[in-house]
């Protein structure tokens, strides 16, 4: 399956939540470098509601959802929680009701940025539609309550596949499979079984399995050795955000939703930063960096490099650094140093 | 030292299972020192148990821990033991692995893992001490799964309000007990609210009774990100099963691998002791380059929950001396060395003799 999908040259359309706090501004910085990169672009802007949509039982209007579905692209910036009971999270509605099934998030040492390891780069992929997530609990009798996880042939073939796809067309040469199949045997079992079905087509791409607490030893001591990790749903929220902190956090990086026959929405994973709202000092990196995963979803690979290079380059010259990378440079001017760095 | 009664300075059995992989080689190297510090145990051994059996088929799990076995650590009370490699196989998914059921038999609820980072081991930060105390019992190892319909598989994991409460108890005594100054509760009640919320429930509860102990819940991928970033912000973290299971193993990472990160299993009564990040590295097993730090740290452990404080303390000092020492052919290769399990064994015993 070919994930990659549309033509470059041809100007297409494309879904954007701007979102809410830092999001307008950070969406704005995208918006101005995709002008400056002369990458054609015709943005369909949709807002969240302010009360829930009938027809969604969600923030998340048909409006919004319709949007996605049409261009079949989005970019999504961060959105604040909305408090209140009886309707449906965002994400769980985007999830579901796009069929959101995978979660990409490449994760990368930025250069210039320094943490406590180098030389990283990995991707996760995570099954983001069952598992530990299926919201099936009950209390049994009091002070027992059972939780559900749930792994099907159907979602872990699918992932699976992804991920083979993913690695192919990516040039990585390595998928491991991340699992707790000595406890969970029958249910991470299967996950096992289908990522082994998958492997037997992918000759060209070493297949691997680890068991998921070994995983989290290795990933802290020694990540060099990952090169695409495959997981279900819940070791998958709980490595990508582990790996994201090993390159600095989730203000640097990016991620994007898969969804079926080539949907996708790439999104910051980072916060709304209410502090920090409005001020032009919000960092538009992670955004960026998903958006050229975005165009490099599109089949637009150049674009999606051009944009990345030129983010990169910015960060490790250290002249223009936001003040979340130990910097004093505003939104704009960090906006305005990426433009200058474009091919 | 003082004498907490007469008759005290007599050998005490503790009960030994060396287990699979490196498990016979690390806890020989325990035995060796133990012996070479004349401290009052003798050890009841079981050197045939392992996780699998062989049969004409194969290798199969165990299907149960054998009562003598079972029957030898409820006499001694004590434990010290290796990994037991359980086989995954498809016809047999009923079976639980052994060291689960020997944890669920003796009813060992809380796991305790110390992770320290030690001078002269490599890390990527420094004076790091964290505790993490997990729920040993239930949660994502209840074992209950089944195929509902071919291609679907259910797996059960329970929380319940009682062992939670008995590991949230055990947390804040030892934060109590150890001085420390605060307790983290890991979790993902935003999505297993009633799961995971019985858990943060009974926390709460037990944080009430302990005022001075700062309470704290955190979201456990996020813990996993902060374990990172700013791992200097745990102290003591108090977590359901399956997370300990992830953050003990994030932690041992942090310091040093799991080699040289000790822990223990306490039940009522009974207590087993092992690496802190159970594995069995199957890939290292025979070669006589497995670190038996994590092992021997354990029987400091041990040794101090037999009251034999004096000798846990000089075999912990003779280990990390090892560390300190800063000669790389006496360190296995896991922390950087160039040395064999036999060179570190004898670096220890040197070090207890002076
Ligand atoms: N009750 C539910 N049933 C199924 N899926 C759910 C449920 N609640 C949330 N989800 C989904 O689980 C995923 C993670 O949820 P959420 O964002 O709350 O947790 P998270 O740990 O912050 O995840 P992430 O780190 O990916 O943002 C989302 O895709 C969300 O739609
Ligand atoms: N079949 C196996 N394949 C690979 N490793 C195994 C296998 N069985 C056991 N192990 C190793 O031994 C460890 C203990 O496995 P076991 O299933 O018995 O208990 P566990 O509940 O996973 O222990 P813990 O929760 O502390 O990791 C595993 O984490 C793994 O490192
Ligand atoms: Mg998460
Ligand atoms: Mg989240």
């Amino acid at each position: 399956a070919s994930m990659t999908r549309g033509f470059a040259s041809k100007s297409f359309e494309a879904t954007l939540f701007p979102g809410d706090g830092i999001g307008p501004e950070i969406a704005a910085s995208v918006r101005e470098i995709f002008v400056a990169a002369r990458i054609p672009v015709v943005w369909d802007e949709q807002h969240i509601g302010k009360t829930p949509d009938p027809r969604t039982n969600s923030m998340v209007t048909r409006e919004n959802l319709d949007s996605v579905l049409k261009h079949k692209i989005g970019l999504k910036g961060p959105m604040a929680t909305p408090i209140g009971k009886g309707f449906r999270s965002l994400n769980l509605t985007l999830r579901k009701e796009l069929d959101l099934y995978a979660n990409v998030r490449p994760c990368f040492n930025i250069p210039g940025y320094k943490t406590r390891y180098d030389g990283i780069n990995l991707v996760t992929v995570r099954e983001n539609t069952e598992g530990e997530y299926s919201g099936l609990e009950h209390e049994v009798v009091p002070g027992v309550v059972e939780s559900l996880k749930i792994i099907t042939r159907k979602a872990s073939s699918r992932i699976a596949e992804f991920a083979f796809a993913y690695a192919r067309e990516n040039n990585r040469s390595k998928v491991t499979a991340v699992h707790k199949a000595n406890i969970m045997k029958k249910a991470d079992g299967l996950f096992l079984e289908c990522c082994r079905e998958v492997s037997a087509k992918y000759g060209d791409i070493k297949y691997e399995e680890v068991i998921v607490d070994n995983a989290c030893m290795q990933l802290v001591s020694n990540p060099l050795q990952f090169d695409v990790l495959v997981m279900p749903n819940l070791y998958g929220d709980i490595i990508s955000d582990l790996c994201a902190g090993l390159v600095g956090g989730l203000g640097v990086t990016p991620s994007m939703n898969i969804g079926m026959n080539g949907l996708a929405l790439a999104e910051a994973v980072h916060g709304t930063a209410p502090d920090i709202a409005g001020k032009n000092k919000a960092n538009p990196t992670a955004l960026l960096l998903s958006s050229a995963m975005m165009l490099r979803h599109l089949g637009r690979r150049q674009e999606g490099d051009n944009i990345q290079n030129a983010v990169l380059g910015v960060i490790a010259e250290g002249k223009y650094r936001t003040a979340d990378l130990g910097g004093n440079a505003t939104t704009s001017d960090f906006t305005k140093a990426v433009i200058d760095k474009l091919e | 030292a003082y004498l907490p009664l007469p008759g005290d300075a007599r050998s005490q059995v503790v009960t030994l299972i060396p287990g699979d992989g490196i498990g016979p080689e690390v806890t020989k190297a325990v035995v060796d020192v133990v012996a070479a510090m004349q401290a009052p145990i003798t050890w009841e051994r079981f050197d045939y148990l392992s996780g699998s059996e062989e049969t004409a088929s194969g290798s199969v799990p165990r299907t149960s821990v054998p009562k003598e076995v079972l029957d030898s650590i409820r006499r001694n009370g004590v434990c010290l033991k290796g990994t037991l490699f359980t086989p995954l196989n498809k016809e047999n998914t009923n079976t639980q692995s052994l060291n689960v059921q020997l944890r669920k038999d003796l009813d060992l609820h809380v796991n305790v893992v110390h992770g320290f980072t030690i001078p002269g081991v490599p890390t990527r930060y420094r004076d790091l001490d964290i505790v993490v105390i997990r729920e040993n019992t239930e949660g994502e190892y209840s074992g209950l799964e089944h195929e509902v319909v071919e291609g679907v598989v259910e797996s059960l994991k329970v929380i319940t309000y009682e062992k939670s409460l008995r590991t949230a108890q055990y947390a804040f005594e030892f934060a109590y007990l150890n001085h420390r100054k605060k307790v983290s509760a890991i979790h993902k009640a935003n999505i297993m609210k009633l799961g995971d919320g019985m858990f943060l429930k009974a926390c709460r509860e037990v944080a009430r009774n302990f005022p001075n102990i700062q309470y704290e819940e955190v979201i456990v991928d996020n813990t996993c990100m902060q374990l990172v970033n700013k791992p200097q912000q745990f102290d003591v973290m108090v977590t359901p099963n399956l997370y300990g299971n992830l953050v003990s193993n994030v932690v041992a990472g942090l310091c040093g691998g799991f080699g040289v990160v000790p822990g223990g299993n306490i039940g009522d009564g009974v207590a087993v002791f092992e690496q802190g990040a159970r594995h069995v590295a199957k890939d290292l097993a025979g070669a006589g380059v497995a670190n038996p730090t994590a092992t021997l740290l354990s029987t400091a452990m041990l040794l101090r929950h037999l009251k034999l404080a004096g000798f846990a303390d000089r075999l912990e000092a003779a280990v990390l001396k090892v560390y300190t020492d800063c000669d790389k052919a006496a360190i296995t290769p896991d922390v950087g060395g160039t040395g064999t399990l036999l060179r570190f064994t004898e670096a220890v015993a040197r070090n207890l003799q002076e």
